[in-house]
């Protein structure tokens, strides 16, 4: 039991270093490890996991809870996620530290003036990403579209997804949608 | 010429506050969510400073939301303020997350599950898009648009490689706001 929580830890540690741009670039690696190397599932139930993790709330990298959860329980399941996310946090704390010290200085007003462009440039290339990643048709788009309208105006985004869930949910009984 | 401070941010509400926005993550957007609490209802921080934790927390590894919710955590708190942030952004979902394994693990499947969660999960974008068109705009002048251009061209339509993009493009954007600023004097 040990041995598993301690091959957990050494499996997502240093995948949580490399985690650039969050979880798309290490699921491929995360599944190669726990499923070829370590033996802890089969391929199918990695997809299984995969589709659970993108159902729950929270970041998709969460499924290194799930990873842990399947090869050593709960205790595998923290032992995932601290794996996973207090690397890169300490990395994140230490520069977020180190920006602070340099408290509301002429400079740090230009850096965070120039950090502003590339940031919407950013959030702007995720949706666009995500979009495409979930093979979103014109549904999907256009309910983006609705609802951005909408939240624009200052619609709360809590009744915006309540909307969208009831919505969908009666499209697919109705059987408009869905498989 | 000092603007008042912000209303300081207890631990507690942190927590709080972070909990909720986890919870309601669905299918990302995240950036979105602590945009509409963390600056437009609560103003514990500014524009400008969020957006810079939008990047930094892009740039560096570990889950983006993660990393943003840390950020802001520390900025309004110190230490402290990050782990109740990164206890808020990650543990319910933790639980709910083992919750649904428990639940697959008896045998369950989530058949037409993915249909309605596509939906939720264009609503989650669509509170994205809402920050990042906002954030633009205040945007003043013509250079933060042609970076904001660049950075989706090649990011989002070429699908280049980000840190690569962003090690040319921020320098580049900090030395555009530096020259303005000394234009204006």
């Amino acid at each position: 039991m040990a041995e598993r929580l301690f091959a957990l830890l050494l499996v997502f540690a240093p995948l949580s270093l490399v985690s650039l741009g969050g979880g798309p670039s290490i699921f491929a690696e995360m599944q190669r490890q726990s499923v070829e190397v370590h033996g802890w599932m089969t391929a199918g139930q990695f997809t299984d996991l995969f589709a659970i993790s993108r159902a729950a709330p929270g970041p998709g990298t969460l499924i290194c809870a799930l990873v842990g959860w399947q090869a050593a329980g709960f205790a595998g399941a923290l032992a995932g996620a601290l794996g996973l996310y207090v690397p890169s946090s300490c990395l994140l704390l230490a520069i977020g530290h180190w920006w602070q010290r340099r408290g509301d200085s002429p400079m740090r007003r230009v850096i965070e003036r120039g950090l502003a462009p590339v940031a919407v440039g950013l959030i702007f290339a995720g949706v666009h990403t995500l979009l495409q990643a979930d093979g979103a048709g014109w549904l999907e788009v256009a309910t983006l579209l609705v609802c951005t309208i909408a939240l624009l105006r200052g619609a709360s985004p809590y009744a915006v997804m309540a909307v969208v869930a009831l919505l969908y949910a009666g499209l697919q009984q109705a059987g408009a949608i869905g498989r | 010429m000092r603007e008042p401070d912000p209303p300081q941010a207890r631990l507690l509400d942190i927590l709080r506050v972070f909990s909720s926005m986890g919870l309601a993550s669905f299918g990302g957007g995240l950036a979105g969510w602590m945009h509409r609490e963390v600056v437009e209802r609560r103003r514990w921080m500014s524009e400008e400073g969020f957006l810079a934790g939008v990047a930094l927390g892009q740039v560096l590894p570990g889950a983006n939301s993660v990393n943003l919710a840390l950020y802001v955590g520390q900025q309004l708190r110190g230490v402290p303020g990050a782990a109740m942030a990164f206890l808020g952004i990650l543990g319910p979902p933790f639980l709910v997350i083992l919750g649904l394994a428990l639940v697959y693990a008896w045998g369950m499947g989530a058949a037409g599950f993915g249909v309605v969660l596509g939906g939720v999960a264009a609503a989650g974008l669509a509170n994205s898009l809402t920050t990042g068109l906002r954030a633009a705009r205040r945007l003043r002048g013509a250079w933060p648009w042609v970076v904001v251009g660049i950075t989706f061209l090649a990011i989002g339509l070429l699908r280049w490689p980000m840190i690569p993009v962003v090690t040319v493009l921020i320098p580049a954007s900090i030395g555009l706001a530096w020259a303005e600023g000394r234009a204006r004097g």
